[in-house]
């Protein structure tokens, strides 16, 4: 090992996530369809990911080839310098609705992945992100009687209890009406502010992804491939009227073929 | 005059005695025993004794071929649902069983079992095996992928997951099928007992008839059926009421 090699891995880069030559290709033979074709990318630890892209373009299926969902035809992902072989509660994936499980209450989904831990523990990790995510008042409630934005906020305090390094979100407040998804970026951005975890979050709305990313990814569309990453240089709280807001703003719609003028 | 909502069938109900009583009495002959007579009916088995006897008899059938049939049809159901080579492999032959009426299998049943109880639990047994097996498979077939895919997140053990995910996704459905496949087994009871037994209340219903054509009786025996099919009915559907079993029809 070279005096370099025990520089880097001594200092810790706080290097998280790493994706290398990853490929995606569905089907056999003929009727086979490329849906990555070499992504590359590295996620430092805390990081906050957008990734955003055409839509079909293979956004969903990069982030379910992350969390191990589904094995890469090619490349590898790396997290912490361990290859990624499977799903793994130590980075859970939230669904964009109905990820939360009906026959259970509101603790009973948060507490779903603290099975191991003891009553009492169990017992505060619940309460905590009961508060985390303003659910108080419906712990004994069931998720039918919970609007669109509480079960999407549930769902993310059931991710966050099992104290996972990495969460991967999939357009978690597209099914949204405009006013909630606006008033649930403002919670995601300050549980994260307050958790400090690591964040890849696929969106279509580029809104979202200059609010809240510490940089965006633009996928190309199918395949995808990784066509320009933007670092989103604003201080928080953002305002989302300034020169330079707007500038990363018509910046991403370039990227992904949009005009400035409807 | 207002009535209660609930009411309003039982009133509906007395009316349509009343008209059937008083067709009676205006065209008296062979066709049918009025409500009077058939209540009559229902006071001298009650006072025979032999009601409360049939009654427990059939019962006591369709427990037994009701509760083999899920026992063995729910698990096998969620095992071929879950795995797919064994679907592909059971299914052809399962839709070939199951248009078979259970009434086609008495021949064979007394063939294996002999007159007796035994014969007849059999034929309810067949009745509801090959329904609730098709039931419990598409149970495991209709979970969303996402609940699949949230269980496999949380890194649950096997067991875990079948009990904490695969279990509580199905009952709903499970329970919609237990419900109709009890209904089958009360209409197949009444069959079986015409043939291979000589108590219970379809018994009573052949009995009658060849014991001197007392149709007060038969009538009788019917209308006893149809309020035990009734109450078993309303019996289950309170169980899809609990809170945590009744998910999927308030989710959708």
């Amino acid at each position: 090992m070279s005096l370099a090699e025990v520089i880097t891995k001594s200092s810790g880069d706080g290097q998280k996530l790493k994706l290398e030559h990853l490929h995606m290709v569905y089907g056999q033979g003929a009727e086979s369809v490329p849906v990555l074709e070499d992504v590359n990318l590295e996620v430092s630890d805390g990081e906050f990911v957008c990734i955003v892209g055409p839509s079909g373009c293979g956004k969903s299926t990069l982030l379910n080839v992350m969390a191990g969902f589904l094995p890469a035809t090619g490349g590898t992902v790396t997290i912490d310098g361990e290859v990624v072989s499977g799903p793994d509660s130590r980075r859970i994936l939230v669904f964009q609705e109905r990820g939360v499980f009906p026959w259970l209450t509101v603790e009973g989904n948060i507490g779903f992945g603290l099975a191991k831990l003891s009553r009492e523990e169990r017992r505060q990790r619940i309460a905590h992100y009961v508060q985390a995510v303003r659910l108080q008042g419906f712990e004994h409630a069931y998720p039918s009687d919970l609007s669109g934005g509480m079960k999407q906020r549930l769902q993310v305090a059931r991710a966050l209890a099992v104290n996972p390094d990495i969460l991967y979100l999939d357009e978690p407040f597209g099914a949204l009406d405009f006013v909630t998804r606006v008033i649930m970026r403002g919670e995601l951005h300050r549980i994260w502010q307050t958790e400090r975890r690591t964040i890849l979050f696929v969106t279509h709305d580029i809104d979202e992804a200059v609010q809240l990313a510490d940089r965006v990814v633009v996928l190309s569309s199918r395949p995808a491939r990784i066509q320009d990453i933007l670092t989103i240089d604003i201080h928080h709280p953002r305002n989302i009227s300034s020169p330079r807001y707007l500038e990363l703003r018509d910046e991403l719609l370039k990227q992904i073929g949009l005009a400035y003028e409807i | 005059m207002k009535l209660p909502a609930r009411f309003r069938p039982v009133l509906f109900i007395v009316l349509l005695l009343v008209g059937w009583q008083v067709a009676i009495d205006r065209h008296p002959g062979q066709i049918l025993p009025g409500p009077i007579a058939v209540a009559g009916g229902i006071v001298d088995l009650l006072r025979h004794g032999i009601l409360f006897k049939y009654i427990v008899a059939s019962l006591f059938r369709v427990t037994w071929g009701f509760s083999l049939a899920a026992l063995l049809a729910i698990p096998l159901g969620l095992m071929l649902g879950w795995f797919q080579r064994g679907e592909m492999a059971f299914y052809p032959l399962i839709q070939i069983f199951r248009p078979i009426s259970p009434l086609a299998w008495i021949p064979i049943a007394i063939l294996w079992f002999g007159v007796g109880d035994s014969a007849a639990i059999f034929l309810i047994f067949v009745g509801c095996f090959f329904p609730m097996l098709l039931i419990a498979m598409s149970a495991v077939r209709n979970i969303p992928s996402i609940y699949i895919n949230a269980g496999r997140n949380f890194g649950l053990s096997s067991s875990e997951f079948v009990t904490r995910v695969l279990y509580p996704a199905v009952i709903p459905q499970l329970l919609v099928g237990l419900r109709i496949t009890l209904g089958i087994a009360w209409l197949v009871v009444v069959a079986a007992e015409m043939i291979s037994v000589n108590s219970g209340l379809g018994f009573l219903i052949v009995d009658a008839r060849n014991a001197g054509n007392r149709y007060d009786l038969v009538v009788a025996g019917m209308v006893i059926i149809g309020v035990i099919g009734l109450l078993l009915d309303l019996a289950m559907r309170s169980l899809e009421n609990v809170k945590s079993f009744h998910w999927s029809s308030s989710e959708e």
